[in-house]
């Protein structure tokens, strides 16, 4: 019984991952872009939350609601005057921009709010728990693991329904022909980084009530955001909860037999993936 | 009054490879012209150039009388300018009908094509609309890709190499939707390797040869002798 419990455990915890990994996935997949400074903006938006919060003395939720916005802009700007000038054949440039970046947004969160350990306050959300026949859950990691499949849905209808989702496919596959249906895909790159912003912004709210951060916070969680992704398989959201899922099952089954074991024990589980399916379990068309 | 498209001393470059020496064209509104001539004549770039995947000086390129030769793809295409790409270039993550209707996305106008008058002209892709569109046989993809094309309802319908590739029943197959396609309304500029194909539909044809324009005319004004001069170059330029 202690074992399903775990497991369970783990499966909410896969959503926080999932959540971290969908806005990377989303922005790889339409443009091919590695962003490596995406568990920094995670970071950022839950300082933005934590100030509105603190600020405006507001719920953390209805302050993510506000900082969705703001971060999508923020996402809009960066992509468009920044990122798409590195696009291209080579793909170094991006990485060794995006690396700058993540070193910027790191320092320039410590002078802004020093190397204390922060964390949003959710009152008495973060001790509610649930009980599910034999499980009990807390009300947290129920919303987190909600949100995700919220966010992985809600951005498939978005690629797969809309007029939108048909540009970001088209100008993934070719930039050139999507010009000559009118599609300018400066802007649809500098669209596709707001909306995975935005995703962001619920990632940083789950992060920041669930456990501290601090301005150095974000790289660990690009590694997280990277395996679930890989794990999942390149251009698949659904394969990234997946991806997020499994980590977080081996995380805490981990740590339930050693707590030391917690870190190891994802990394693990990706290695073991990645030998068994080298291009992860859902992989999208070859290419 | 000004013509619907015309180009004036068109020159366009890659890099340091200059492909086009001046070329004056012009279309009329309702018109069909051909452009023929080798491989590597320029008439692709001359197709890309005028639909803005190359820029070129604004004046080079007018549609009615604006300037519109250095204006980005986008822009061109928003004017109801349509390019049928050379190789087609569908999407392949798309369907068939998403392929069509992502034709529409800069430029949402009421007018003859919609998906339901595409898919009457070229019934055959009505029935495999959600079949992705690589999975088409050569000539259906050449159907979606000028479907794609028309679904903007564009004034000029710029067609490059339709034939490429595609058997000559299917050719023929696809050159029988031009009709209707014209009296729909647009104006239609087909560049073809096929001089008897060219001289069958046009009302004029321009014959081009390393980056100019050699001959010009209607295809009852043109004899054979002049075409295939014009086409592969006069013996007499080849033996100076």
């Amino acid at each position: 019984m202690n074992w399903l419990d775990t497991i369970f455990q783990g499966i909410l915890l896969g959503g926080l991952y999932a959540l971290f990994a969908a806005g990377l996935s989303l922005v790889f997949g339409i443009m091919r872009l590695v962003n490596l400074a995406h568990g920094d903006l995670i970071v950022c938006a839950a300082f933005l939350i934590l100030q509105l919060v603190s600020a405006l003395q507001i719920n953390p939720f209805i302050a993510a609601l506000i900082a969705a916005p703001v971060m999508f802009g923020i996402g809009w700007v960066l992509q468009y005057h920044l990122l798409n000038r590195t696009l291209g054949k080579d793909i170094l440039p991006p990485l060794l921009v995006t690396f700058g970046l993540s070193i910027v947004i790191q320092n320039g969160l410590l002078e802004s709010f020093s190397a204390d350990s922060r964390r949003i306050s959710a009152g008495t959300l973060e001790s509610a728990s649930l009980g599910i026949g034999v499980l009990s859950a807390g009300v947290m990691p129920l919303l987190t693991f909600a949100s995700a499949i919220l966010v992985v849905v809600a951005l498939n209808q978005l690629i797969y329904r809309t007029a939108l989702g048909r540009a970001f496919r088209a100008t993934s596959d070719d930039v050139a022909t999507a010009g000559l249906m009118g599609i300018r895909p400066n802007r649809i790159f500098a669209t596709a980084t707001g909306l995975a912003m935005v995703v962001v912004t619920i990632a940083a709210l789950y992060l920041g009530t669930r456990a501290t951060f601090d301005p150095t916070a974000g790289p660990a969680r690009l590694i997280y955001a990277f395996e679930a992704v890989i794990i999942g398989g390149l251009g698949s959201l659904w394969g990234t909860l997946a991806g997020g899922v499994i980590l977080g099952v081996a995380q805490t089954l981990g740590a339930a037999i050693n707590p030391e074991w917690q870190i190891l024990a994802g990394h693990v589980a990706f290695l073991l993936v990645l030998l068994v399916r080298p291009r992860g379990l859902f992989p999208r068309a070859v290419d | 009054m000004a013509p619907l498209l015309e180009t004036r001393g068109l020159r366009a470059s890659y890099g340091d490879f200059q492909a086009l020496f001046g070329v004056d064209l012009t279309l009329d509104a309702g018109e069909m012209i051909a452009v023929i001539g080798a491989n590597g004549a320029g008439k692709s770039t001359l197709m890309r150039s005028i639909a803005g995947t190359i820029r070129n000086a604004p004046n080079d390129i007018l549609h009615r009388g604006t300037e519109i030769g250095a204006l980005p793809a986008p822009d061109v295409m928003a004017r109801g300018i349509a390019l049928v790409p050379e190789g087609r270039k569908l999407f392949p993550s798309l369907t068939v009908e998403e392929n069509l209707l992502v034709g529409t996305y800069g430029r949402k106008i009421d007018g003859p094509w919609s998906l339901g008058t595409v898919y009457d002209l070229f019934p055959v892709i009505a029935e495999r609309r959600n079949y992705p569109a690589t999975a088409l046989s050569g000539g259906q993809q050449q159907m979606v890709a000028i479907g794609r094309a028309l679904m903007s309802n564009p004034e000029v319908l710029l067609c490059d190499e339709l034939s490429l590739g595609l058997a000559p029943i299917v050719i023929r197959d696809i050159y029988a939707a031009f009709p209707r396609i014209r009296i729909a309304g647009a104006a239609i500029v087909i560049v073809e390797q096929d001089i008897a194909q060219a001289l069958k539909v046009a009302d004029r044809v321009y014959c081009m040869m390393e980056g100019r324009v050699t001959l010009s005319g209607r295809p009852s004004d043109l004899d054979r002798s002049a075409i295939h001069a014009a086409y592969f170059g006069a013996e007499g330029h080849e033996l100076a």
